[in-house]
């Protein structure tokens, strides 16, 4: 599946287009198919995301999990500051990064 | 220490409220991201991973209290509490969010601080020795130059879009704390027969991708003549340095193609035309910028006695503590590598206590090192003990200075866009493996340094122990090099051989630390052994 993401305009937080808006969390990020480069020109121009890209994801049970270990940190947070991630109670979170 | 004066304070004031007008506009969509990119990054400000980056210049690594402060300020207040004190003297913060910007800008100007030229191909912070001013080994203060240096870089018109960024670094002792020669100028004060004060110019090193220790290109420039010279040197790199490749656009590339012969030609032929331009700085300014840098009042009948009943407090001395100048003085190193921690991270309320203990026992200054550490450069001897107290409360006293737990590590791909690997996490794992420090103590002086991509922020081509992460098909995996220095030793790490994963990479170092203990001669560091026995007996034993 092909997903989009980019950062937060403001914020600079990773954010992943849910198929109808942005969301922070990766479970909720939609797969754009072949439309990722109308929605990401679309979006970066309403200042709603700041240097969107399309990435490959796999779908799982757990919802996508990008492809590149680097969107994977993006998606957690830094593996070495668990409580600086968005799953802070959870030890083993950085697993699933790597 | 360099007081800002009205033309400083201005000139960053009136920086603050165009980076504001700035971000105004591009939240406001006046400006694309497009052409605010470099607007931003000519402040400091990157986009990151998980948000944007601001970098802090450390203007040569020196620090007041008040500005140290500041430092836990921001942390405290507009990002997660905490900061990372980096490779190149400075301090980077991970969470800054793009509105809150021009305050943070606005504080640091307050204090005579600002994040101007920490990125693009400018003229970057210029670095020096962390103990300059405070050691016994230097000539002269190297920070007075290195200020004129900063004055003369800061908003240069000419060198703002050079080919590729472009970093100094002055020291003024045959020691080198500042890997020097790994900088694309390096600078050494020396005296001449005459026992003249000038500069020994070493120009085309770095790290990255190609790696290079300086030349020596002059032995000797006047002192008076310094920025004529590294002005000749700039400009030649100017003119000729690739433009169309910036893999090939550093001034180490320039040297490389040309040859040191050729390339110091053409900057002897620009010196003697800049000298006919009196582009030097007038004598009574180069007076006015070291009387900021006279020595602190010291106590001269200070005792050099030390109380090292506390066994703990004894190995942090004998480790951490550096000579002094003054006698009844000393240098302390606060190392921001504890068990299992991050490399120079350290909490706000951590720097808030370093500002505290620079304020009560170190007339007021702090500096940063290229290792990632925090120097308390003139402490009476008899206020150590009570100063190691707080530290240790803090957990600020890990005693293992240039031991192989104070590793260099930089933020890899936990935080950094360029990164193709971790590079925390294997410090922090090296830390546990060698957390006996009777067993780090015993392998002595060793310098790890860890990259988590080829640019080298970590210095692994410097370290005696090199590690670079790269991606090998989407996996991350680690290359071993060994035998470099950023020392006055200077070498070049070598790679051992084809890579591994993060647990293999730490068993490898296992592996040579201990071929390094069975082989080692009386007196000899890791680096001199590696020296003598060669790679093939350590590649033998990594690899069978």
């Amino acid at each position: 599946m092909k997903i989009l993401t980019g950062n937060d305009l403001k914020t600079g937080d990773v954010i992943w287009w849910t198929g109808l808006d942005w969301s922070r969390l990766v479970k909720d990020a939609a797969d754009v198919g072949d439309q990722g480069e109308a929605i990401l020109h679309r979006e970066e121009a309403a200042r709603r995301v700041n240097s969107p890209y399309i990435i490959d994801a796999e779908q799982t049970e757990d919802g996508p999990r990008p492809g590149h270990i680097k969107d994977r940190v993006r998606a957690l947070g830094p593996t070495v500051r668990p409580d600086l991630t968005l799953k802070p109670a959870d030890p083993d979170a950085a697993e699933w990064v790597i | 220490m360099y007081q800002y004066d009205q033309y400083d304070q201005k000139m960053v004031d009136a920086r603050v409220e165009e980076f504001r007008d700035q971000v105004d506009r591009r939240i406001a969509g006046d400006l694309t991201e497009d052409q605010f990119k470099p607007l931003r990054l000519m402040n400091g400000l990157y986009l990151q991973l998980h948000a944007y980056m601001l970098r802090v210049a450390v203007p040569y690594g020196t620090l007041s209290s008040k500005q140290m402060r500041m430092l836990g300020h921001i942390a405290r207040k507009y990002d997660r509490d905490y900061g990372h004190f980096t490779t190149r003297q400075n301090i980077q913060y991970n969470w800054i969010k793009l509105e809150d910007a021009p305050d943070i800008l606005a504080d640091l100007a307050s204090v005579e601080m600002h994040a101007i030229q920490t990125s693009g191909n400018c003229i970057r912070n210029i670095s020096s020795d962390q103990f300059a001013g405070a050691t016994a080994d230097e000539i002269a203060d190297p920070r007075p130059w290195a200020e004129i240096l900063r004055q003369w870089s800061s908003f240069h018109p000419e060198f703002s879009y050079l080919p590729r960024k472009f970093k100094f670094a002055v020291i003024a002792s045959d020691t080198d704390r500042a890997a020097m020669r790994l900088h694309d100028i390096g600078i050494q004060l020396v005296h001449n027969d005459a026992g003249e004060l000038g500069a020994k110019f070493f120009v085309g090193g770095g790290m990255g991708r190609t790696p290079m220790i300086a030349p020596e290109i002059r032995d000797f420039v006047p002192a008076d003549e310094l920025i004529s010279y590294a002005e000749a040197c700039l400009r030649v790199y100017n003119r000729y340095g690739r433009r169309d490749n910036k893999y090939k656009a550093r001034i180490k590339i320039l040297v490389h193609e040309l040859g040191k012969e050729e390339y110091t030609r053409q900057v002897e032929e620009e010196f003697a035309h800049m000298k006919q331009l009196g582009l030097n700085p007038p004598v009574e300014e180069l007076a006015r910028i070291s009387e900021f840098f006279q020595d602190p009042p010291f106590d001269t009948q200070a005792s050099d006695d030390l109380d090292l009943s506390d066994p703990d407090f004894a190995l942090w001395v004998d480790q951490n503590i550096s000579a002094h100048k003054q006698p009844g003085y000393a240098i302390a190193t606060i190392s921001l590598k504890p068990r299992g921690g991050i490399p120079g991270d350290a909490s706000s309320a951590q720097i808030d206590l370093m500002a505290e203990l620079a304020e009560q026992y170190s007339f007021d200054e702090l500096r940063v090192t290229h290792s990632q550490n925090i120097v308390l450069p003139h402490v009476r001897k008899s206020n150590l003990y009570a100063m190691w107290q707080k530290l240790d409360e803090a957990g600020l006293a890990p005693a293992n200075l240039d031991l192989i737990t104070d590793s260099i590590a930089c933020p890899g791909l936990d935080y950094c866009s360029l990164a193709n690997a971790r590079s925390i996490p294997l410090a922090q794992k090296i830390s546990e493996r060698f957390a006996d420090l009777g067993r780090q103590r015993e392998l002595g002086e060793l310098k790890l340094k860890i990259s988590g991509c080829i640019n080298a922020c970590g210095h692994h081509h410097a370290g005696h122990i090199g590690i670079l992460g790269v991606d090998r098909k989407g996996t991350e995996n680690y290359q071993l090099l060994l035998g470099g220095s950023g020392a006055e030793d200077a070498s070049l790490a070598k790679i051992t051989g084809p890579g591994f994963t993060e647990d293999g990479v730490i068993d490898a170092i296992e592996t040579v630390t201990d071929l390094y203990l069975e082989q080692r001669e009386e007196g000899e560091r890791f680096i001199d052994t590696y020296r003598r026995v060669g790679m093939a007996r350590f590649k033998e034993a990594i690899y069978g």
